[in-house]
């Protein structure tokens, strides 16, 4: 699997494993703290239609104001992606989320709310703010600008080629469980412990 | 005045060099990493990602990480050089790179949660002064991100529940064990700058001061040399892994520094630095001329 196009269907998104390398094409939304309290807080109509089917990118972006009145990225990269861990699974299911980018990973509460709905989560490559918003194509519109500011407000995007890393998927698989578990083993190893 | 001013243009420079242009060794480690992971892994693809974001902010002059992270200086200038004057010139710059987008608004009012706006606050940048012989005036800095001081840690031995006592084997284990801890959340595969002994604040300082060493130098020391080069193996054995994904590459460098101790205390100070090790130095000479140091 090379290209995965947004939206997309739960199908699809089944069929994605742990260990997936996928580059995103397609129309997705950013949010971060402020967004996902705000998510669950009430059902938001005017967004829901940009998060059905699509995915969820924990980015507080750098953008630019261009003279003509557009938006465009600077910088986005992902941030870590835990500090959202009471809301995301009932943001995924209430909203149809396929799935969710960032990085560090998420708990179990996420990982079960990925199985039980259809998505994923998908590792954006930590501190490549640079590749990241050359991905992002256009800025279609935004929510919640003077609420929360630019960092924070969700930013309805076109990105192309979007590189991803699928570490949990829809079958209960997180590479961040698996990854932490055998380095533990092997730090015993090395340190004549628990043998 | 003038003088002043002039230095202010330096240090900018200096700033966008650091948060624009990953130093050559970090480069060529980070390379070296991309051609040892497997083909077509996570590890492989992160890493290829990393160094094609590398070459673009280089090329674009923008921000290699959009988190510019806490500018740590250090400061060397012969006697009469008012570090007054040097500080605050130091501060201007951070602000007006800020203004020119080479760093972003980083700095957070802790009461009030509002962001300063200009880059600077109490203890942002972080100014550490020393008088020296020479007629330069030496300056280095490091951009020094949050996700990765989050995963910093300092351990007091003995530490019973590591095996860990008063000895450089001791030092070896809370390091190994505080890099799991880390995982890939410091954005690996990263650098680690450690201190032994020291107090808990000068710990912190000298760790983060041996990440203004170069990956490629030798430690003075051989005990500390031979240290830092069995981290290094084994770290790689734990499959952290870029970014956590797994693989063969989770430090690209270690770096020891030793300070006295009281009797009482034993600390092993850990400051993780993520892939975007970003540090730049400049040498103002008597005359004026400068000279770039990586
Ligand atoms: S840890 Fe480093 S690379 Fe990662 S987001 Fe922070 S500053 Fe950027």
């Amino acid at each position: 699997m090379a290209e995965l196009k947004l939206p997309v269907d739960e199908a699809t998104i089944r069929g994605l494993k742990m260990g997936d390398y996928v580059e995103l094409t397609g129309r997705m939304i950013t949010g971060r703290d402020a967004a996902h309290k705000w998510l669950i807080e009430s059902f938001r109509e005017e967004v829901a239609p940009f998060m059905k089917d699509t995915v969820i990118y924990h980015c507080g972006p750098v953008v630019r104001h261009d003279d003509d009145g557009s938006w465009s990225f600077v910088a986005a990269g992902p941030t870590t992606s835990i500090r959202e861990e009471p809301y995301q699974a009932d943001v995924i299911c209430t909203y149809g989320l396929r799935g969710v980018i960032g990085k560090g990973g998420m708990g179990r509460k996420t990982l079960d709310g990925l199985a039980r709905c259809g998505a994923v989560y998908l590792h954006a490559v930590g501190g490549a703010a640079q590749v990241l918003a050359r991905s992002v194509k256009r800025v279609e519109r935004v929510f919640m600008l003077e609420e929360f500011g630019v960092p924070e407000a969700l930013w309805v995007i076109d990105v192309e080629r979007f590189p991803v890393m699928v570490t949990m998927d829809s079958h209960g698989g997180s590479l961040h469980e698996t990854v932490e578990q055998q380095s533990r083993q092997k730090l015993e190893e090395l340190l004549g412990l628990g043998a | 005045m003038a003088e002043a001013d002039r230095y202010v243009e330096t240090f900018v420079e200096l700033v966008r060099r650091a948060a624009t242009e990953l130093p050559p060794d970090v480069v060529e480690a980070l390379q070296k990493a991309r051609e040892r992971e497997q083909q077509e892994t996570l590890a492989q693809r992160a890493l290829a990602t990393i160094l094609n974001n590398v070459d673009l902010a280089r090329e674009a002059s923008l921000p290699i990480c959009q988190d510019t992270g806490t500018p740590v200086v250090w400061i060397h200038h012969p006697i009469g050089v008012s570090t007054r004057e040097l500080g605050s010139a130091m501060v201007e710059a951070v602000r007006r790179a800020t203004a020119k987008q080479y760093l972003r608004p980083n700095a957070v009012n802790t009461f009030t949660g509002k962001n300063t706006g200009d880059g600077t606050g109490r203890g942002i940048p972080l100014l550490h002064f020393e008088e020296w012989d020479s007629p330069d005036i030496e300056v280095r800095l490091i951009l020094k991100g949050g996700g990765s001081e989050n995963v910093s840690a300092q351990y007091k031995l003995p530490d019973s529940r590591l095996g860990a006592g008063r000895d450089l084997e001791g030092v070896r284990r809370v390091v190994l064990d505080a890099l799991v801890a880390a995982q890939g959340k410091g954005c690996a595969p990263g650098v680690l700058g450690i201190c032994i002994g020291g107090d808990r604040v000068s710990g912190f300082e000298e760790s983060k001061r041996q990440l203004l060493r170069p990956l490629p130098d030798t430690n003075p020391v051989p005990e500390l040399a031979a240290l830092e080069e069995t981290i290094l193996t084994q770290a790689n054995t734990l499959g952290v892994g870029p970014m956590g994904f797994g693989g063969r590459t989770t430090l690209i460098g270690v770096k020891i520094g030793v300070l006295d101790r009281l009797p009482a205390c034993y600390f092993v100070t850990i400051s993780y630095m993520c892939w975007a090790d970003r540090r730049a130095g400049v040498r103002i000479a008597e005359g004026g001329e400068v000279t770039w140091l990586s």
